[in-house]
């Protein structure tokens, strides 16, 4: 048996400042938008509503494990969807576990990936105006995420550059799956803007690129989307790298979120192999190891945390990782939630504990 | 006798020329009227400098395409004496269902008449016309009293996914005949190589490929292939390997959650894979730190999982040990013998009949 | 292990689940057509409460399509990740050897014997009419 007896004395114990990389709050109702939205969105929210590239104008292509994919506990007493009532965070979150800095990473209806560039716009910005006036306004432990338009590179860009200069945002969100890889220049203006404001970028799992969701076809099941995320992060790298993105940002710092981080030595390894036999060919430009450009411009998220068997294995990945680089995360209030009493045990020694706890997070985010 | 196998080489199609005595005779005329002249994939161009190292390119600098000079290299300086021939000329991309059947009847037989029938130590894969399940499995039957082939061949990336029930035939078909399932680097590129999209170069259409195998196994462990067809063999060639363990470890973990979506998944996937899969050794995705190797090895379960190839003639190596650095020679020694004859039926009928 | 009284027993009828709050811990309590089964309510895996998770049936499979549905109402799910434990003995039903909640003994006492054993019962008043529920931790 791995654990029987409750966990009391970690739950008890030292009470660090977390900081929590990635949480996800949610609008009450679509009517929350509307003071932050022109009647000429509004309505097409309304009338024609978001449209993803795939065929779901209700329902998701892989319905979720549980209601909104969210924890069952985490619905407020008062009403309104998980994540929608900042009593009830501070309640089951931010009080509970110590946490006084959480970036919350809005999900949907954000705009984000929508096929119509003009409502993808107004829809980042809106999300932006609601997190700040409507959540960091109420809870100053909440920090907000610049929710880009990322598909139309120059709106992206101008969004960032709305909110430069503003404490209240941590980072700039897009999400994974995007409709080519993120590497590729028509992404390289928010690459442009984030760099200028000083923001890290955040890369959030998820979105719709359009594309099948394996490079080898459409999955059946709703594990196989979620094992998916990790291979199309993994993508994502290497277009990144392999792009020439940071030889021409050389400032630019990104967050991995959601995605897991066990994966990522093995990808550098083989994006090391690959670089060493096309460096003087294809990949000229790509001027040194992909692991040396990995290591200095990503950090990672924990969740959802890696259980392997052998615990060991897990202390040797972070090794390879770096513990400097990975930063909790709790999801919340997803499923798929981290404790962090439990995602990051005590097992794992107090300093390097407090590091992905805590000090990674103050180092990434300047505070 | 102790065979020693290397269970990945790729023997090229020289031209159209070498299929066409191969061919019905009115593909072989319909092909030449339309000016059809070969086919090669996007992901191994033959000039591009991994698809066939420097030194065993023939005399006009392309991938070696006859027996000789890959038995030249693969026997006389790897080492090995018994040696399988993934052939990866792309019959799977074309569109034209009837064309790709033809083509893949011609590509086998062709392998049979100018490679099996010239060096009796090689063994080959069947390739098979994935536009037709019905097709694919006829394939099989026509080739499988051949003991020579060894195994079926299909490409990481699938028209779909490859655990969905509509390619169990194959799967039977291949268990029925013992013969593995290599599922080999490669694309039918019915999707982009990528999830999001077509990358800007070869250099991460190949680094793709790891991730094409993480979502094969997956598809094939939660649609239960595993169970629903008990005698099937997986072998991952040209994998990398090190994406192994922490693939394993995520979808445990969403397996712990998700069950009852998947309900005839009865164990974790990880105990499934660790019992019906095999990886080949090169490319290995790894430093050349021994120390770093050695854990590496331990979490893939290394004396179980690996099978020796040269991937022959990609470039992955230099010199002639196509052995990665940091193996030590007891593993060494199961990847070339033991695993190879655990895991190919037909190789251990054959090596039994040549004692 | 002390005894402690934690509810009179109709007030968890069958089909219901109860958390109650013994020497610190929580424990979910559970009628299945009329037997009782206690828990630990926590989750071995991080320690979501199961009082807070779904009551469910148990799906099984012999072959991929095949969905046999049995058993309804004797599954919690952890609120969290969802893992399914069997309420009747706690088991994880993925991995029954690796994981499981601690089971809690329970029993249904009259007053009269309550009162007979000196049982804790600081948190409910008991008469010799009633039946109380009784947990041993």
């Amino acid at each position: 048996m791995d654990s029987v007896t409750p966990d009391l004395i970690a739950a008890a114990g030292t009470r660090l400042s977390l900081v929590d990389c990635d949480i996800h709050p949610k609008l009450a109702a679509p009517e929350d938008l509307r003071p932050f939205l022109s009647r000429r969105w509004w309505e097409h929210l309304t009338t024609i509503g978001p449209r993803q590239r795939h065929g779901f104008h209700k329902g998701v292509p892989y319905p979720k494990a549980q209601p909104l994919a969210c924890r069952r506990d985490a619905w407020p007493p008062g009403g309104g969807p998980p994540g929608s009532d900042v009593p009830f965070i501070r309640e089951q979150l931010l009080d509970l576990y110590g946490i006084d800095f959480a970036v919350m990473n809005p999900l949907a209806p954000t705009g984000q990936g929508d096929t119509n560039a003009a409502f993808s716009a107004a829809m980042a910005s809106a999300n932006n105006d609601w997190q700040v006036e409507a959540m960091v306004a109420a809870e100053p432990r909440l920090r907000a995420s610049v929710v880009v338009p990322y598909e139309d590179g120059p709106a992206a860009a101008a969004e960032i550059r709305r909110r430069a200069g503003d404490r209240r945002f941590a980072h700039v969100l897009m999400l994974s799956r995007t409709a080519e890889p993120m590497g590729q220049r028509r992404y390289w203006p928010v690459f442009e803007a984030a760099c200028e404001a000083g923001l890290p970028l955040g890369i959030h799992v998820f979105g719709y690129s359009g594309w099948p969701m394996t490079n080898g076809g459409f999955p059946s099941f709703y594990l196989e989307e979620g094992v998916e995320h990790a291979a199309s992060t993994q993508a994502l790298v290497a277009s990144l790298i392999f792009e020439g993105v940071f030889a021409r940002f050389p400032t630019l710092r990104i967050l991995l979120i959601e995605a897991g981080f066990a994966w990522i030595p093995a990808l550098a390894w083989r994006l090391d192999r690959i670089w060493e036999k096309a460096r003087h060919g294809e990949l000229q430009d790509v001027r040194e190891p992909p692991s040396a450009i990995l290591k200095r411009h990503f950090w990672v998220s924990t969740q959802p945390v890696e259980e392997p068997p052998a615990f060991a294995d897990l202390e040797t990945t972070l090794d390879w990782i770096g513990w400097d680089r990975v930063l909790f995360a709790s999801d919340y209030p997803h499923w798929d939630f981290d404790d962090p009493r439990q995602a990051i045990p005590r097992r794992l020694g107090e300093a390097r504990r407090r590091m992905i706890l805590s000090g990674n997070g103050r180092a990434f985010y300047g505070i | 006798m102790t065979l020693r196998v290397d269970c990945d080489v790729h023997p090229a199609v020289p031209s159209i020329a070498a299929l066409r005595p191969h061919l019905d005779p009115f593909w072989a005329a319909h092909l030449a009227e339309r000016g059809f002249d070969g086919l090669e994939s996007m992901l191994f161009p033959p000039s591009a400098p991994t698809s066939a190292r420097a030194d065993f390119r023939d005399a006009g600098g392309r991938p070696p395409s006859d027996a000789a000079a890959v038995g030249a290299s693969v026997f006389g300086r790897h080492g090995v004496d018994r040696a399988i021939l993934n052939p990866t000329f792309p019959v799977t991309m074309l569109f034209n269902e009837d064309m790709a059947v033809a083509l893949a009847r011609a590509l086998n037989d062709w392998i049979r008449a100018e490679w099996l029938d010239r060096d009796p130590r090689l063994r080959a894969a069947i390739v098979v016309p994935l536009q037709s399940v019905e097709a694919a499995v006829a394939e099989i039957e026509r080739l499988a009293a051949d003991p020579r082939f060894v195994q079926v061949l299909v490409p990481a990336m699938m028209p779909e996914p490859p655990g969905q029930r509509r390619w169990w035939p194959i799967w039977r078909a291949c268990a029925r005949h013992r013969l593995p399932l290599a599922i080999h680097a490669g694309s039918a590129y019915r999707q982009p190589p990528t999830s999001i999209g077509w990358p800007g170069h070869l250099a991460e259409e190949e680094a793709a490929q790891s991730q094409a195998f993480q979502s094969a196994l997956a598809s094939l462990v939660t649609e239960g292939v595993f169970g629903a067809v008990p005698d099937l063999t997986v072998v991952l060639v040209e994998s990398g390997v090190t994406w192994l363990p922490a693939f394993l470890w995520r979808i445990d973990k969403f397996w712990r959650a998700l069950r009852p979506e998947v309900p005839w998944v009865d164990r974790p996937p990880s105990a499934i894979v660790r019992e019906r899969v095999r990886l080949t050794a090169q490319p290995f995705d790894a430093p050349d730190d021994p120390a770093t190797v050695a854990r590496i090895l331990s979490m893939v379960d290394a004396p179980h999982a690996l099978l020796f190839a040269s991937d022959h003639p990609h470039w992955r190596f230099d010199g002639d040990d196509p052995v990665p650095p940091g193996f030590p020679a007891d593993l060494v020694r199961r990847m070339l013998t033991d695993n190879p004859l655990s895991t190919y039926p037909r190789l251990r009928e054959a090596a039994a009949w040549t004692a | 292990m002390p005894r402690h009284v934690v509810a009179p027993a109709h007030e968890i009828p069958p089909g219901t689940r109860r958390r109650v709050e013994v020497r610190g811990h929580g424990v979910v309590i559970f009628n299945l057509d009329g037997a009782f089964h206690a828990l630990l309510d926590r989750c071995p895996h991080m320690g979501g409460r199961l009082s807070d998770g779904v009551q469910t049936g148990l799906v099984e499979s012999d072959r991929p399509g095949e969905y046999r549905w049995s058993r309804p109402g004797e599954i919690i799910r952890c609120p969290w990740h969802a893992w399914e434990f069997d309420i009747r003995t706690g088991r994880f039903r993925c991995e029954p050897d690796r994981f499981r909640v601690r089971t809690v003994p329970a029993c249904v006492l009259s007053g009269e014997a309550v009162a007979a054993e000196g049982l804790d019962a600081t948190t409910v008043p008991v008469t010799v009419e009633d039946a109380y529920l009784v947990v041993e931790l």
